[in-house]
């Protein structure tokens, strides 16, 4: 196969997708992002390297993993398994022999056999419902030759294929990706460019010309907007990109995405600071008052993915 | 709902279950005077008759629909001739905090005097309980089997159309040209066959005057009534139970009223496993709506209210109570009235109509605990069909149930049944496959299959109570491979199963013999031709279910001992076997090892599936095609109902990591949170069983609220089941409810009276499952993807 050798880093395959595109769907969520947005939902999909983490609460402190650790990075310390950073080589020993799962990696090298398999063995389930394939990240268009390896090896096998994508890329490796891909599903978080480079860590001048390219040739984007109190939910924003949507000549569909703190666990777990805590959950009303504004412009708004 | 509905809903809600003792005394009467002066069919006709005369009717305020088995909703008669409570087992009744029947005191005073002396040593029970051999005792009392006929009648019966064609005038007729043409000198059965063909005639009669009294009363109660609409509805229920059963409904109304006499005649002349189940009710009624609704003699409403009158009359019929081993396992109020809704006519068309629609929307609106629904689905079912199935899935009643049609049709051709009689087939109970008014399929019990690998794992005995209840395989210190090991395990299956059959075929017997069911054979295809009971071989079809139960927990655990112990070599036996005896305890480690780094059931990983599809071939091997005593044989069943909670209490830890009493996993679904890939992974673990092979499998999974809220998301939940189906899938069912809703249920029983969860092929109020039975459901894997 063409395939053959290449890898990449993924951190979950997920079946039973209903809300990642049409139908029932695997998703395969690539590793490492270019963006840091505050309200991130897969904060492990954001550093492209594969870390490890050691939950406590799963901790029975049987001490297998010290002995399993060839480089002698863990030591127990006040029921507490600790790891020396400087000496461990990243081995993933320590996760293969824990029996409790408390020691765990952020995500894993895998060959594109590999994530075909998996992806495989629903076909049936995309065959009956219409669904098919969607990869998300992270950035999926990080790891650009392992996303186009999977997506051809998918496409062999007609399968419908979506790409979950904040369009941070070079335009070139979108439109090679744009090839082999039936659907993008792209986020539109905010108009304002400085706004955007607060909350996400880059402009937006970049995504929305890219959105602007897929768009003008021809490609099926759905575009959603992640509904944020106090970030991007006001009037003039959504008027904002109402105008850049309808603007675009392409695109009659939009989905609102609310905003919900379910991620907090995740951040807590990887030791990382969920800056989104900040935002209040928005009221239905709010919602509603966005989609009424949207849908005067011309849009069709689904709530929900 | 209407007023009318909503009241009686409400009455039949409320009703709390008790033990009317009538039934036996008037049998305890009946015996006395007439024992041995007749064929014993006749004895049985001859006392169904005078119960008919002599029991207490009721006809409750806005009743349309009429006839109770006891003499109120919920006042439960016994059978002190199949079992014969003793005055303990009536006061823990009486006074057990789940599943309770009042028991008035001066009733338990009154059993003890008339009933207890004549029927003790005489009862079904107590014969069968003095027969059987002490090694089955042993096996018995280990938890390795159930036995279903040690305290209620088979049955399991389900009725095709024919009651809707014919009234017991037109069976007599038939019954009559039999006895005509008896050949006494060329049939050496012949004067047995009269004995029996003389039975079903004096059961016709016997419901005929059931409903007569009934009219007799209505029009009584008209005669007083002061309410002139009210008035007229008795003289109408006067009417038709002045026509029905004795002649074939020509209404609506009366298709309802017929339906429910036949029903109210097998329940009552004997307790039959499940009750008995109208089968496929909305294909039934189609021609009497469709007729009506043209003629304008009927609207869609008042078909719905009929329905509804229907239900409540079903959930008015608690079930017999248990008591012993059966009473540990069956711990529920529900006696199984399963409707199947949809599926596929006799000639192959598709069987949704109108009906079928309404009686859906009866039972969402209803949620009651009886009757419950089942969808059966053919790849030429409508979509819209299963749709609207899906927004009731939704509610969280746990009902409708969904079965595959090509796959029920596919099971039974298998077991040899005409593709015709197979589609007018379908399933009762939870999902037992049978052909319906033609078939006795009866379950003989639950087989507990991870108990049979731990007396595997303990040369022949249980360790729990330390007493041999197997046969000596070896000690598994000595198994040089795997291989080994699963040949000792087919060998004490094998004897398992024998000791099971053995005694099932010799009470088998003894029901044909002691404790025919002339009426019920009445209306069973080909009893009337044959002139044999139901019990002695009379149907058409003949087969007998052992229900296999925990495939998960033994998958599973071969998977751990063949990867740990043989493959990896990481685990000695005696590591793993003092684990086991000690429940873990001070190994939690190695628990977690096989918890968590063993591949499991469920997952879509051959090498657990692979396994799992080795066991039920084994099992299929082992139980199918063993002759029973009707000429005909066994045939494997995958369902557990709830037997899996009492086969796990009888269980010790497993090498799965499961700990000890815990319950086993239920039917064919995954062991409890080992499946971890979601509900796709599920399906396809399970469509690698070849299910064609059994009577029925039972796949539970659980769903949270809100992966089921939008229209869309139901269109996913369809493309979910017919995947599933077209994989060979025979069953699926939903709770969609989530585990905080659970809890505050068990913190406030009072406020969730209301909360229908699924347990097993059925559904159940949660606050009346004991905290086993919860804590079961609650660790059911949530399916919360997407």
């Amino acid at each position: 196969m063409e395939a053959d050798g290449i890898k990449g880093t993924i951190f979950a395959i997920k079946k039973y997708a209903i809300h990642d595109g049409p139908a029932i769907r695997t998703t395969v969520f690539l590793k490492g992002c270019p963006l840091r947005c505050w309200w991130c939902h897969n904060p492990e999909g954001i550093d492209g390297a594969v870390s490890l983490v050691w939950n406590a609460d799963r901790c029975v402190g049987c001490g297998e993993c010290l002995q399993a650790c060839p480089e002698g990075a863990l030591q127990l310390q006040e029921n507490s398994v600790v790891r020396n950073e400087n000496v461990c080589s990243g081995c993933l020993g320590c996760v293969s022999a824990c029996p409790a799962l408390a020691h765990e990696a952020t995500g894993w090298r895998a060959g594109v056999d590999e994530v075909m398999t998996e992806i495989k063995k629903d076909i049936p389930f995309y065959d009956e419902s219409g669904g098919g394939v969607t990869f998300s990240g992270g950035e999926p268009l990080q790891q650009p030759r392992f996303l186009l390896a999977l997506l051809k090896e998918c496409g062999r096998l007609g399968l419908h294929r979506a790409v979950d994508t904040s369009c941070f890329a070079e335009i070139e490796t979108l439109q090679e990706v744009a090839e082999q891909c039936e659907l993008f599903l792209v986020d539109l978080k905010h108009m304002d460019s400085d706004k955007h480079r607060l909350y996400t860590g880059v402009g937006n001048r970049k995504i929305l010309e890219n959105i602007a390219a897929l768009a003008a040739s021809g490609s099926a984007v759905r575009v959603r907007i992640p509904l944020i109190k106090g970030f991007n939910s006001d009037e003039v924003n959504i008027r904002r990109s109402g105008e850049f949507l309808t603007g675009l000549g392409t695109i009659d569909a939009v989905d609102l995405l609310p905003y919900h703190s379910a991620a907090s666990a995740k951040y807590r777990k990887l030791g990382m600071e969920y800056k989104a805590l900040q935002f209040a959950p928005i009221e239905n009303s709010e919602v509603e008052a966005c989609k009424t504004i949207l849908q005067h412009m011309g849009l069709e708004v689904h709530l929900g993915g | 709902m209407n007023s009318r509905i909503e009241r009686l809903r409400q009455k039949s809600f409320e009703a709390q279950p008790s033990i009317s003792i009538e039934r036996a005394l008037l049998e305890t009467e009946y015996y006395k005077e007439n024992s041995g002066k007749y064929s014993l069919p006749v004895l049985r006709a001859g006392f169904f008759r005078y119960l008919c005369e002599k029991k207490t009717l009721y006809i409750g305020e806005d009743e349309l629909i009429v006839g109770e088995r006891g003499p109120a909703p919920k006042a439960v008669p016994t059978f002190p001739e199949l079992t014969c409570h003793s005055a303990d087992d009536l006061r823990i009744l009486d006074s057990r905090s789940m599943t309770s029947y009042h028991v008035r005191q001066e009733d338990i005073t009154t059993y003890e005097k008339e009933v207890i002396p004549y029927w003790s040593g005489r009862s079904m029970r107590d014969r069968i309980f003095s027969k059987v051999p002490e090694n089955w005792q042993r096996a018995y009392q280990a938890g390795l089997f159930t036995e279903f006929m040690e305290q209620r009648a088979p049955g399991h019966t389900v009725l095709d159309g024919s009651i809707y064609r014919c009234g017991m005038k037109d069976y007599q007729k038939r019954i009559k040209t039999k006895i005509e043409g008896l050949d006494y000198l060329g049939d050496p059965r012949a004067s047995d066959k009269y004995e029996q063909l003389t039975a079903m005639d004096i059961a016709c009669d016997a419901v005929v005057i059931f409903a007569r009294r009934h009219a007799d009363l209505a029009l009584e109660m008209a005669a007083r009534e002061g309410d002139a609409g009210r008035k007229k509805e008795l003289e109408r229920i006067a009417e038709i139970c002045r026509w029905v059963p004795e002649n074939a409904p020509r209404t609506f109304h009366e298709a309802v009223q017929m339906y429910w006499f036949v029903h109210l005649g097998t329940i009552t002349e004997l307790n039959g496993w499940d009750a008995m189940s109208p089968g496929h009710l909305d294909q039934h009624l189609r021609p009497f709506y469709e007729k009506e609704i043209a003629g304008g003699s009927l609207d869609r409403q008042a078909a719905k209210e009929l329905l509804a009158c229907l239900w409540i009359k079903v959930n008015n019929h608690t079930a017999p109570p248990k008591v012993g081993v059966t009473a540990r396992e069956s711990g529920t109020y529900n006696d199984f009235t399963q409707i199947n809704l949809g599926g596929l006519l006799r000639d192959g068309g598709d069987g949704v109509s109108e009906v079928s629609y309404i009686a859906l929307e009866v039972a969402d609106e209803l949620h009651l605990l009886q009757p419950q629904p089942s969808v059966h689905i053919s790849a030429r079912t409508p979509d819209r069909f299963l749709q609207a199935a899906a927004r009731v899935i939704r509610k969280g009643h746990g009902y409708p149930s969904v079965f595959n049609t090509d796959m029920v049709i596919q099971e039974q051709v298998r077991a040899g049944k005409s593709v015709e009689d197979a589609r007018e087939g379908g399933t009762s109970g939870c999902i037992e496959t049978g052909a319906f008014g033609k078939e006795a399929y009866i379950l003989t019990g639950y087989l507990n299959v991870p108990k049979i690998l731990e007396i595997t794992l303990n040369n022949g005995i249980d360790p729990l109570i330390g007493e041999k209840v197997g046969i000596e395989t070896g000690a598994p210190g000595d198994f040089q491979s795997f291989e080994e090991l699963y040949q000792a395990f087919s060998r004490q299956l094998e004897y398992v199963v024998d000791l099971k059959i053995m005694v099932n075929n010799y009470i088998e017997r003894m029901y044909a013999k002691y404790s025919p069911a002339p009426f019920l054979s009445v209306v069973i295809d080909d009893c009337i031709e044959k002139g044999r009971d139901y019990y002695d071989g009379g149907p058409r079809y003949n087969t007998n279910y052992i229900q296999c139960c925990g495939i998960g927990t033994v998958t599973d655990s071969l998977s751990a001992i063949k990867t740990h112990v043989y493959e990896e070599g990481s685990l000695s036996w005696d590591e793993l076997l003092q684990a086991l005896a000690a429940d873990f305890k001070n190994s939690e480690g190695l628990r977690l090892r096989l918890w968590n780094k063993t591949p499991f059931f469920g997952n879509d990983d051959d090498r657990a599936d692979g396994l799992m599809q080795r066991i039920y071939e084994s099992l299929f091997s082992t139980i199918d095609g063993k002759p029973n005593t009707k000429g005909t044989g066994y045939h494997i069943n995958m369902l557990s109902t709830t037997c899996h909670v009492y086969f796990g209490k009888m269980l010790g830890a497993t090498p799965n990591g499961r700990h000890a009493h815990l319950p086993a996993s239920d039917g064919t679904s995954p062991s409890h949170g080992a499946d971890r890939c979601g509900p796709t992974a599920v399906i396809k673990s399970l469509s690698k069983m070849d299910q064609v092979k059994s009577g029925g499998t039972l796949l539970n999974q659980r769903f949270l609220p809100s992966v089921l809220k939008t229209d869309a998301d139901l269109e996913k939940l369809a493309g979910l089941i017919r995947t599933y189906f077209r994989l060979g899938g025979h069953h699926i069912q939903f709770n969609v409810v989530d585990t905080s809703t659970l809890r505050r249920a068990q913190e406030n029983p009072e406020e969730y009276r209301n909360l229908l969860v699924r347990v097993a092929g059925y559904s159940d109020y949660f606050v009346d499952l004991d905290r086993d039975h919860q804590e079961e459901i609650i660790s059911r894997t949530e399916q919360e993807m997407g």
